[in-house]
């Protein structure tokens, strides 16, 4: 039996963790669909009208507008007999208005409610899920890509080549954060997701490289290795056969722990103005919206947003930890 | 009148039985040796008697020592018991000790807990105990870091710490298995003097039944959680009275006799009318002499590792001739450069000076795959040297793969099951992984992957040290087997003089990088020239 097997069994012992996938493998699937078009396709139809309350709330709503309404003054008033010269015209327009928005009969009330546009809500994180997914598992790709290349070359064969990728990583980790993200972001030019995961994946794999690079000088001189090489294995085989299935299960945790900072790292560069475009919906681009709605009292954007992303990031941490559980058993 | 009786102890973990009811006596002022194999129960006997099981053993019977019967104490009684009247010397000196404490800070705090004793009388204290442990200026190694003393200084102030108390019984498990054999003579010695002047009584735990011979007054011997025999020393040597003693007494290879073949433990178990038969064989392996091609030759290697400005010359220029299906011995001591030459000869490491010719010609010209492919290694840790994420398939495959001995998966797949009969393992280990195995399994696979390339050079760097002498027997007989069949040479490296005497034609030991004396097997155990050769010799319990 494989140590993957072994591993797998460990894990479906984990119930936490088999939960966790569950959410996660949902959240994935979902993603997916409104990737292939079968879900959230129109979600930039303006269907609702601005600032559409959900629909559980829309009973309350519609009451108060009706009372405000009904304390307003309605029709014409009676200007000391002095009939308005632009009646006519206004009549005119106010039916020319109502014959409109009966041609476009716009929803009053959406299921979780509609942003400024009046587009779905529920749609626009379905969509931003998509999006923020897309982001953060390929710009973890990346990451885990160039980190174990990088921390693979160094660590086996040591010498000047460690030494370059060591200075490297010095500088990339003694620039603040966000400084680096902006100035790539800067550097880098035009907004879109393919920006994001660029810059994502060039500034976090330094961590990834540290963690790779120290296992290889574990590993490379086991005896196993040893073996391989009296075998007369060459050095690529060793290193990618033989050494990074003994160190994958690093990667692999890497690599989840990467997706979930890497979504919350969309979010912030979205809020930043940094994100997706204005022609794309991620979750972090519905959070930059917030802040102008809630003066407005208008809650259900941050809300929802809020919601998918605390829910899949949990989903995400919790499975996380549960794999590296299952396939180090040691660190327990 | 006994300090210690065991009776009827059994110790259960999850699903299995390490300890099958087991009972035997400590009486006073004696040493009792514990012998057994890996899995025997003889370690979980010693963390019984101390209550230091984990929380999942379930334990049942009795351990009457003084009469308290030590299963029912209470924790606390027990922590006073330990270290106090009851202590301890593990078999790792390194792992035992805190490396961030000093070595005085250490044993003094034995005497400050039990004892109470106060800062400098500890001190005094402590001088005296490493006084007694023979550690040499005990009053500069006070203190001394851990690492800033030798495996034998470290043992050395393990045995202080474990008498600080003036315990009366001392528990010993494997207390030298981790040492050089000169440097486990002096502690043999050492620990045997204590017991006698402080009235102790010991219970010596270990592997080796020439040492339990040399140190104890009664043996027991155990085997998969129950005890074989047990009696005097006399008794149980001169005359066993059950076919695993015999088994494990003839399985060892002797220094002054030199079987075809070593007697197995299955052998006796079989068949116990026949048993005893390995000391008939007493005639030397009809060995190829003279007039064979030299497959190798060592000029002058050398090995120098550098590390910032410290320089430590690992080996010192060797040079030796090894011809076809001779067995070349490397004898050594830790630290003495044995393990690095073997990778030089196989140029898994690059050496600084000298060169190695194979069949005359200088290996460095030699292209890399038809080198490899001479020279085939076999590690002392068969649990490190097969890689976890490989079958034993793909492990037997890749050198065939990677030097295109075979056409397509089946017939490699073919060829490895063949490799695995040869080695006495069946055609179905193929999908199975290392974790499978036991030690013994996972170094027959490590010897069928060097055989799939038909080497004519076979390094054994301590091959069969890390195994229980029975399957150190099967093991050596394997190899033996295969020489005759493949005709291969044989480097045959190790610190067990017994084992080299018994594997190899000739003889080079090997001390702190140089070679200190070369000869013919037997002329060299009979009379060895230079006086470590001599020391090694007689520091083997005999």
């Amino acid at each position: 039996m494989s140590l993957w097997l072994l591993a797998w069994r460990r894990f479906l012992r984990d119930r936490v963790g088999v939960a966790a996938l569950a959410v996660v493998a949902a959240f994935v699937a979902l993603a997916a669909a409104s990737a292939a078009g079968w879900v959230a396709r129109d979600w930039s139809g303006e269907v609702g009208v601005s600032y559409a309350p959900p629909r559980f709330l829309a009973a309350k709503i519609n009451e108060q507008e009706d009372k405000s309404a009904a304390a307003a003054p309605s029709g014409a008033r009676d200007d000391y007999g002095i009939p308005d010269p632009l009646a006519a015209e206004l009549a005119e327009i106010h039916a020319r208005l109502s014959g409109a928005a009966a041609a476009e009969s716009r929803e009053t009330t959406l299921v979780f409610g509609a942003d400024k546009w009046g587009r779905d809500v529920v749609k626009k994180a379905i969509k931003g899920g998509e999006t923020s997914l897309a982001v953060g598992v390929a710009a973890a790709t990346l990451a885990a890509l160039i980190g174990t290349l990088a921390g693979a070359a160094a660590g086996y064969y040591g010498g000047w080549l460690d030494d370059f990728f060591n200075w490297l990583y010095s500088v990339f980790t003694s620039i603040p954060y966000l400084l680096l993200v902006l100035a790539i972001a800067a550097v880098l030019g035009h907004k879109g997701i393919a920006t994001v995961i660029l810059i994502l994946g060039l500034t976090g794999w330094t961590g990834i490289f540290r963690l790779i690079r120290a296992e290889y000088l574990k590993h490379r001189v086991r005896e196993y290795v040893l073996a391989a090489d009296a075998v007369g294995a060459s050095d690529a085989r060793r290193m990618f056969a033989h050494i990074l299935p003994n160190v994958s299960h690093v990667v692999l945790v890497q690599l989840s722990l990467h997706v979930v900072l890497f979504i919350k790292s969309e979010v912030i560069l979205s809020f930043l103005g940094f994100g997706v475009g204005v022609d794309t919906v991620s979750w972090g681009s519905m959070l930059a919206e917030a802040p102008s709605e809630l003066i407005l009292g208008v809650w259900w954007q941050i809300a929802a947003a809020t919601l998918a992303m605390a829910l899949a990031v949990t989903a995400f941490s919790l499975f996380t930890d549960s794999l590296r559980d299952a396939l180090d058993p040691r660190l327990g | 009148m006994s300090l210690l009786a065991i009776d009827g102890l059994r110790v259960d973990f999850a699903d299995v039985q390490a300890l099958k009811g087991i009972s035997f006596d400590i009486p006073e002022h004696t040493t009792v040796a514990l012998v057994g194999e890996s899995g025997s129960g003889k370690s979980v006997t010693a963390l019984s008697i101390l209550g230091l099981l984990p929380p999942n053993a379930r334990v049942a019977g009795e351990i009457l020592y003084q009469r308290r019967n030590l299963l029912k104490a209470a924790p606390r009684e027990l922590r006073a018991l330990r270290g106090a009247s009851i202590s301890m010397i593990f078999q790792e000196p390194m792992s035992s000790l805190n490396p961030v404490f000093s070595v005085g800070f250490q044993v003094g705090e034995a005497l400050r807990m039990h004892l109470g004793f106060s800062g400098r009388k500890a001190r005094e204290r402590c001088i005296a105990l490493f006084e007694e442990a023979g550690l040499s200026d005990p009053a500069s190694k006070l203190d001394a870091y851990p690492f800033q003393l030798s495996g034998g200084e470290q043992q050395r102030v393990m045995i202080a710490m474990a008498l600080a108390c003036e315990p009366q019984l001392l528990i010993a498990d494997e207390p030298t298995s981790a040492l050089d054999v000169t440097v486990q003579k002096q502690i043999l010695e050492l620990i045997a003097a204590l017991q006698r002047r402080r009235r102790m009584s010991m219970l010596f735990i270990t592997h080796d039944l020439a040492l339990a011979r040399a140190v104890a007054e009664r043996v027991v011997v155990m085997r998969r959680g129950e005890i074989r025999e047990q009696g005097s020393v006399a008794q149980v040597f001169e005359a066993p009275r059950d076919a695993y003693t015999r088994a494990l007494l003839a399985c060892r290879p002797a220094l002054d006799r030199r079987p075809a073949r070593l007697p197995v433990i299955e052998d006796f178990l079989r068949n116990e009318a026949s048993a005893g038969r390995g000391d008939a064989g007493t005639a030397v392996r009809p060995g190829k002499q003279g007039g064979e091609s030299i497959i190798l030759e060592a000029r002058g290697l050398a090995k120098t590792f550098r590390s910032g400005r410290r320089e430590v010359r690992a080996v010192k220029g060797a040079s030796f001739r090894l011809a076809r299906g001779r067995t070349l011995g490397l004898v050594g001591e830790s630290g003495s450069g044995k393990t690095t030459l073997g990778l030089l000869v196989a140029r898994l490491h690059p050496a600084s000076a000298g060169s190695v010719l194979l069949k005359g010609e200088d290996a460095l010209r030699v292209p890399r795959k038809v080198f490899k492919r001479a020279i085939q290694v076999v590690f002392q840790n068969p649990y490190a040297s097969l890689n976890p994420r490989f079958s034993v398939g793909e492990t037997l495959a890749e050198p065939m793969r990677i030097h295109g001995i075979g056409a397509g998966k089946g017939e490699r797949r073919e060829r490895a099951a063949g490799l695995l009969a040869k080695v006495g393992l069946p055609a179905a280990a193929l999908f199975k992984y290392p974790h499978e195995f036991s030690g013994g399994q996972r170094q027959r696979i490590a010897i069928a992957r060097a055989l799939a390339l038909e080497p004519e050079l076979l390094i054994c760097d301590e091959a069969v040290s890390a195994l229980d002498v029975s399957v150190q027997a099967q093991l050596l007989n394997l190899l033996r087997d295969l020489q005759d069949e493949y005709a291969m040479s044989y480097l045959f490296i190790s610190h067990d003089l017994a084992v080299v005497r018994y594997m190899a034609d000739e003889v080079m030991v090997m001390k702190d990088g140089e070679v200190v004396e070369t000869g013919g097997a037997e002329a060299l155990y009979a009379d060895p020239r230079h006086p470590y050769t001599r020391a090694l010799l007689a520091a083997i319990p005999k």
